[in-house]
C-alpha cells in the first residue's frame, strides 16, 4: 500500500492561501499549523492575525483567532493569555505592524514577559498596502515611498528587531530565521516549536523573526527573492539565536 | 444594605469589580488616577481578578477586547484625551460586537486643556468617536449613587447588546464624595458561543471587522444598525424634576445637571416655575419623551459645560415646536446653582 508521505495539516483549512507566488506568509502558515498538530495544540490555541498581507490568517488555519488592529495584537494576546492561562496565544505580525506603529505593545508585552509567542515576518517592506517603506527596510532598497533608495539621514535606518528585544530582561527565548530554502524552513520550524513550548511549559516571552520573501514588492522572482534575504538582508540581519533563557526560566520555575 | 461614604472614581472601580469586571486596564490621567489606583489595589485580590497598567490608551483598549473575546468582563477608563486614543479600538469592539465598558472622566479640551471638569466630549461619546457606522451606549450619572448603579447596569447593557457602553461623566463627578449603596448585581447573562476559548474538539472560530465584500460588509452594517434600533427603543432613560407645572425647562445632564437643581430650587423660591429635563443616556438619546414635553412646554434652556454639542440634539428632538435658549461654561469653571439660577431668571423673565 502506498504511504501519505505529504498532506495537510489538521489545523489548516481546505483554503488556496491568496498570498502571491512565492512568499514567505504561506510557508510560515504551514509550519506552524504542522507545528500544532504536531503538538496537538489546536484546540487550545488562540492565534491573532495582523493588519497586513496575513490579515486573513483565519481563512487558513483552522483554530480559534481573533484580528487585531494594525500593531496591536501584542495587547490582545497579553490579555487574552492572562484571562485564559492555560491556551496556547500566539500573535503574528508583519514589519510595519511589529516596528513601526505596533512597536509599543510588542516592546512592552516582551518586557512584561507575556507568556506569549510573536511569529514576526520581516519582508523589509508593506507588503499589504503595496510596498512601501517598513522599518526594516534595507539602506538603498527602493519602495514605492523610497523611490530613490532608503536614505539613511532622511529615513532612518532599519530596525533590527531581534537585537534590541533580546536586551529586554521580560523575553526568555528569541530567534532571527528564514524561509529561504528547505533547509532554513526546517530551522524555522525547529524555532518556533521550541517557542511554543516555552510557552506551553510557562516559561515566558518568545519571538521568531523570520526572513521571509515578498517577491511582489521586491520585484524579483521567487528564485532571486531567496538570494536577496542571504545576499544582501543577511547583512544587516543576521540569523541565530539572540537569547535562550530556557534552562534558566525552567530553574526558576522549579525552585518556586 | 449599608450606606458608604466614597469618591465618585472610587465608586466605579468598586461597582465595576462587584459587576463581575475581571479584567481592567488603563493608562494614568488626571482627573481619573483614582479610579485605575482603586483597580491596582483591588482587583489582583479578587479570585481571577486581572489588572494590567498598559504602556498606553491604545493597548487599553486592545487589551479589555482581548479579554472580553475570551469571555471576561473588562473595563478600561481615561479622560479625554487619552479617549481620543481609544477610538479606533472602541470602533473595532463594536464592529466584532465585544461587550466592554469604558469609562470617560472628562477635562478641558480641545488638546491638552486642562484638568477641570468640562463636558466637552459629547459629540465624540454620542456620535461614534471613532471611524465607521457605528453607536456606543453612552450613560451620564449625576450622583454618586448612579455611578454606582450605572456602572454596574452598563456590565448588562454591554452583555445584552455585545456592544461597547461609555460611561461618561467629569473630573468634578470623579473626584466628589457621596454616601452610595452598592446595588446586588445582576447574574451574567451572555451565551458562551460568543466566546472564543479554543477550538476544543469543535469547529474554530474567527472574530473579524474586515470583511471586504460590500455587500457583506453592507449586511453587517444593517445587522448593527438594527441592534442600535432596539436598543434606542428599549433603553432609553431620562429624569423629569418639577416638570408638571413648568413654564421653562432646562436641559442638561451630570454635574450641569446637579447644578441646574440646585438652580430650580431657588427659582421656585422666587416663584418661576422652571423644571429639568435630564438625559441619563446621551445615546439612546431620550429624543421622543422631549419632544412630547414641547406639546405644552415652549421655553426651553439647555445648559452644558461645553459651548453647545447635546444642544445639537435637543434641537433634533424639538424639531422647531418650542424656543431653545442656550448657556455653555466650556473652559473648567463650574458655575454654582445661584450663578446659573440669575442666567436662567433672565431668559424666564425676557419670555414672561
Ligand atoms: C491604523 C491603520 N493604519 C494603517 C493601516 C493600513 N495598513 C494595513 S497593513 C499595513 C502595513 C502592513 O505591512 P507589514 O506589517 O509589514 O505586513 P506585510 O503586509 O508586509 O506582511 C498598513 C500600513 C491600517 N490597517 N490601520
Ligand atoms: S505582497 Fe508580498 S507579503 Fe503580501 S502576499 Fe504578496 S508576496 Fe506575500
Ligand atoms: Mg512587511
Amino acid at each position: 500500500m502506498a504511504k501519505t508521505v505529504f498532506k495537510r495539516p489538521k489545523s489548516l483549512k481546505e483554503n488556496v492561501f491568496h498570498y502571491c507566488p512565492g512568499c514567505g506568509h504561506s510557508i510560515v502558515h504551514r509550519v506552524i499549523a504542522e507545528i500544532i498538530d504536531e503538538l496537538d495544540i489546536r484546540g487550545i490555541t488562540i492565534g491573532v492575525p495582523p493588519a497586513g498581507c496575513a490579515v486573513l490568517a483565519y481563512n487558513y488555519f483552522d483554530f480559534d483567532m481573533i484580528e487585531a488592529p494594525h500593531g496591536r495584537g501584542p495587547a490582545m494576546a497579553s490579555a487574552i493569555k492572562r484571562s485564559l492561562p492555560d491556551r496556547v496565544v500566539f500573535s503574528y505580525q508583519g514589519d510595519g505592524d511589529l516596528a513601526a506603529i505596533g512597536i509599543a505593545e510588542s516592546f512592552h508585552a516582551a518586557n512584561r514577559g507575556e507568556n506569549i509567542t510573536i511569529i514576526f515576518i520581516n519582508n523589509a517592506v508593506y507588503g499589504m498596502t503595496g510596498g512601501q517603506m517598513a522599518p526594516t527596510t534595507m539602506l538603498e532598497q527602493k519602495t514605492t515611498t523610497s523611490p530613490a533608495g532608503r536614505n539613511k539621514t532622511l529615513d532612518g535606518y532599519p530596525v533590527k528587531v531581534s537585537e534590541i528585544f533580546s536586551q529586554l530582561r521580560g523575553v526568555t527565548y528569541l530567534e532571527r530565521c528564514m524561509v529561504n530554502s528547505p533547509a532554513n524552513v526546517n530551522k524555522t520550524k525547529k524555532a518556533i516549536k521550541k517557542a511554543f513550548q516555552c510557552q506551553i511549559d510557562g516559561l515566558g516571552f518568545s519571538l521568531i523573526e523570520i526572513l521571509s520573501p515578498c517577491p511582489t514588492n521586491w520585484k524579483m522572482n521567487s528564485v532571486n527573492s531567496c538570494k536577496w534575504i542571504d545576499e544582501v538582508m543577511t547583512k544587516e540581519f543576521p540569523p541565530g539565536v539572540f537569547k535562550d533563557n530556557i534552562a534558566e526560566a525552567k530553574k526558576a520555575s522549579e525552585a518556586e | 444594605m449599608n450606606k458608604v461614604l466614597m469618591s465618585g472614581n472610587h465608586i466605579i472601580g468598586e461597582a465595576a469589580i462587584r459587576a463581575g469586571c475581571r479584567f481592567y486596564a488603563g493608562y494614568p490621567i488626571t482627573p481619573q488616577n483614582e479610579l485605575t489606583e482603586y483597580m491596582a489595589e483591588n482587583m489582583r485580590n479578587v479570585t481571577g481578578g486581572i489588572f494590567i497598567q498598559s504602556e498606553s490608551e491604545i493597548a487599553a483598549i486592545n487589551m479589555i477586547a482581548g479579554s472580553s473575546a475570551a469571555g471576561l468582563r473588562v473595563m478600561t477608563s481615561s479622560s479625554s484625551p487619552g479617549i481620543s486614543l481609544k477610538q479606533e479600538g472602541i470602533s473595532s469592539m463594536a464592529a466584532c460586537e465585544l461587550p466592554g465598558v469604558i469609562v470617560n472622566i472628562m477635562r478641558g479640551g480641545p488638546g491638552l486643556g486642562n484638568i477641570r471638569p468640562s463636558q466637552g466630549d459629547y459629540f465624540q461619546a454620542t456620535r461614534g468617536g471613532g471611524h465607521g457606522d457605528y453607536r456606543t451606549i453612552v450613560l451620564a450619572p449625576a450622583s454618586c449613587q448612579e455611578l454606582a448603579d450605572l456602572t454596574m447596569e452598563g456590565f448588562d447593557l454591554a452583555d445584552k447588546y455585545r456592544n461597547p457602553v461609555m460611561i461618561l461623566a467629569d473630573g468634578m463627578m470623579g473626584q466628589m464624595m457621596e454616601p452610595v449603596i452598592f446595588k446586588k448585581p445582576k447574574p451574567r447573562v451572555y451565551n458562551e458561543k460568543f466566546m472564543l476559548r479554543g477550538a476544543g474538539s469543535g469547529k474554530s472560530k474567527f472574530i473579524h471587522g474586515l470583511i471586504l465584500d460590500p455587500i457583506d460588509m453592507e449586511e453587517h452594517n444593517w445587522k448593527l444598525a438594527r441592534k442600535y434600533a432596539v436598543i434606542s427603543k428599549n433603553e432609553t432613560h431620562y429624569e423629569e424634576y418639577k416638570i408638571d407645572d413648568a413654564q421653562m425647562v432646562l436641559v442638561a445632564y451630570g454635574t450641569a445637571a446637579r447644578i441646574a437643581k440646585g438652580a430650580i430650587k431657588r427659582l421656585r423660591s422666587h416663584g418661576m416655575q422652571v423644571g429639568l429635563f435630564r438625559p441619563i443616556t446621551l445615546w439612546p438619546f431620550p429624543e421622543l419623551q422631549l419632544r412630547d414635553l414641547s406639546s405644552k412646554i415652549k421655553q426651553f434652556l439647555v445648559f452644558e459645560m461645553s459651548t453647545g454639542q447635546m444642544l445639537d440634539d435637543v434641537r433634533l428632538a424639538l424639531q422647531g415646536y418650542a424656543d431653545i435658549q442656550f448657556h455653555g461654561r466650556p473652559g473648567g469653571a463650574v458655575p454654582t446653582p445661584s450663578e446659573l439660577a440669575n442666567v436662567i431668571a433672565k431668559h424666564y423673565k425676557k419670555n414672561d
